[in-house]
């Protein structure tokens, strides 16, 4: 049926038609729907059973459980602050309410520039913001206004991915170049303690709550020398004031599972950020200074934070992690290391995850390149040898 | 040959536009990213640059034929750094403010690359008169992108121009973008203004 509907669609849209202009328009929404019976034309091309559209699918999957989570978070945080009773469900729903309108200014914004450039270069619609997308409202606090959110897309979408080539030839991942933006731009409304939850009543859901009300973070506490009270069950959770999507560490998990078992993520990226985390917070928590509550966290920083959330969906993205399965390690041992270092040892960075990562995407080639060398040198001088 | 023969008027246009020495030369981007967070320090470092590279251009030009070879940069760089002293002096003089915020910048011409690339490669083979248009016009040519860049992260970074701030503008969260007022941001508003000059002239 979906079929009929593109086929009766298409001679619109091609060469001569009345909406060439919407090409390709149509041709992501057809790609995306159903899987192309074109091949590749030109030399030999070896496919996988899945393309990367089908992939981008899987991500977004994986994504969901983080995605409920953090909409029940949002109301729970809201109606908490008011110090009013309500319903999972009506929790529920305030959260999807405040949400909501953040994917949909993600999305619309980045595939938009997407689109009017694939239709420029006169190429095919690439299917790499699908992801980001979804990730991008999910890792910046719920008190993000709208339009700092669009230009902070705008800006990733054409200078962290456009200017490269799109989808696939970025350097950086383009989800954490927004939040990069948003952080050094308007820092005020990216961190600190007023932006954790939502304010506004909508549709008689949530409460409204007194301007200044404030509420930070259990990494904001211990940067300002509190040390944060959690039980196990709340980190778990995900019932704590953070980034959307980042809070609860079962939907991660959850999501972890489902790219591990779909072998999308690699597990030797994701494994080695957890061991290199773990390593460097236990020796911060060995041998830190005293009053630096931040360093004694231990484990718990693993929990806390962005960590998990990187250290699955970020740091495990193909195409800015490293390539070769001997650079995974150290790529993903570094991330967890620096994530911890930066956190403990600057006060003015609460969260280190993103800024690890996004140093690390910049080493992924460096690591690649010196592991091929050395497979190189060594092939060479086995040769030699004989 | 008359002094404003076709020429001598390439030699002046051509840094402006299509051999700009930041845009097309890529010289001197340390300091267009370093004094450019405020339009004011962007003026008053293009000109200074300017009045340099042409007066350094000039004096190289009459002294060319007697500069031995082998120690030319020496002498490029003596005659430069008196310069810039001159220039530093006038400046600490007359806009205190305004050379406290250059603070090194203003020393730093000495190794500016545009200035070391106009003296080796045009003053030392040109008549002092042809010199002096194309000091002249490689300093405007950077001038004008400093003000460019100064314009655009002064009015995004901070809401305001020269100094003062637009009235409209400064409650609107949008117009106290930080990142504007990071060097960061300038390298990516240089890109931009190459991005742009480059698809009007076509050049690849």
């Amino acid at each position: 049926m979906l079929k009929e509907f593109f086929d009766k669609i298409r001679p619109h849209v091609e060469e001569g038609g009345k909406f060439h202009a919407f090409r390709s328009l149509f041709d992501g929404f057809e790609t995306f729907a159903l899987v192309p019976n074109t091949t590749s034309k030109v030399g030999a091309a070896i496919h996988d059973a899945i393309d990367s559209k089908r992939i981008m699918s899987f991500v977004v999957i994986a994504l969901i459980p983080a995605l409920l989570v953090g909409m029940y978070n949002i109301g729970f945080q809201n109606y908490k602050a008011a110090g009013v009773d309500a319903s999972i469900i009506q929790m529920f729903l305030y959260g999807l309410i405040v949400m909501l309108p953040k994917i949909v200014v993600s999305y619309v914004v980045g595939l938009g520039i997407e689109f009017v450039v694939a239709q420029w270069k006169n190429e095919e619609i690439q299917e790499g913001f699908l992801v980001s997308g979804l990730i991008i409202p999910m890792i910046v606090p719920v008190g993000t206004p709208l339009w700092m959110l669009a230009v902070a897309v705008a800006f990733s979408v054409v200078f962290a991915k456009e200017i490269f080539g799109g989808t696939g030839m970025n350097i950086f991942n383009p989800a954490l170049i927004t939040r990069a933006f948003l952080f050094f731009a308007w820092p005020t409304k990216m961190s600190g303690d007023q932006v954790w939850v939502s304010q506004d009543s909508w549709f008689g859901l949530g409460n409204v709550l007194p301007d200044g009300f404030t509420c930070a973070t259990p990494l904001g506490e211990a940067a300002a020398g509190v040390a944060p009270q959690l039980s196990m069950c709340e980190m778990f959770g995900g019932l704590m004031p953070g980034s959307i999507g980042e809070t609860s560490v079962i939907a991660i998990a959850i999501g972890a599972v489902i790219l591990l078992w779909t072998r999308i993520a690699s597990w030797k990226t994701m494994g080695s950020v957890f061991v290199g985390g773990a390593l460097v917070a236990l020796l911060f928590d060995a041998c830190g200074a005293e009053a630096n509550q931040v360093a004694h966290l231990g484990l718990d920083h693993l929990w806390l934070g962005g960590f998990c959330f990187g250290a699955v969906f970020m740091a495990t993205d193909p195409v800015t992690s490293c390539r070769t399965e001997n650079g995974k390690f150290i790529y993903g041992f570094l991330i967890g290391a620096l994530a911890i270092t930066i956190r403990v040892l600057n006060p003015g960075y609460p969260e280190g995850m993103m800024l690890a990562i996004l140093f690390m995407n910049m080493f992924a080639p460096l690591i690649d390149y010196c592991f091929v060398q050395s497979n190189i040198n060594k092939r060479a001088k086995r040769i030699s040898n004989k | 040959m008359s002094l404003f023969s076709q020429q001598n008027k390439e030699v002046f246009t051509g840094p402006l536009n299509l051999n700009n020495p930041v845009v097309a030369q890529v010289l001197g981007i340390c300091s267009a990213l370093a004094v450019t967070s405020q339009l004011e320090p962007a003026i008053v470092m293009g000109l200074s640059v300017t009045v340099i590279t042409a007066f350094a251009n000039v004096i190289i030009s009459l002294l060319r034929k007697t500069i031995p070879n082998r120690i030319r940069i020496i002498v490029q760089l003596v005659v430069v750094a008196t310069l810039v002293t001159i220039v530093s002096q006038v400046l600490k003089a007359f806009a205190y403010d305004v050379s406290v915020q250059l603070s090194v910048y203003v020393g730093l011409i000495i190794t500016n690359c545009i200035l070391m690339g106009r003296l080796e490669a045009f003053a030392m083979m040109n008549g002092p008169w042809e010199s002096f248009l194309d000091g002249v016009g490689s300093g405007l040519g950077y001038a004008w992108i400093l003000v460019v860049v100064g314009f655009v992260r002064e009015l995004l970074g901070s809401a305001s121009l020269f100094g003062y701030e637009i009235p409209v503008l400064t409650d609107c969260d949008f117009f106290h973008n930080g990142m504007m007022t990071m060097p960061a941001m300038a390298l990516i508003i240089c890109g931009c203004v190459i991005w742009a000059h480059r698809s009007i002239n076509k050049v690849d």
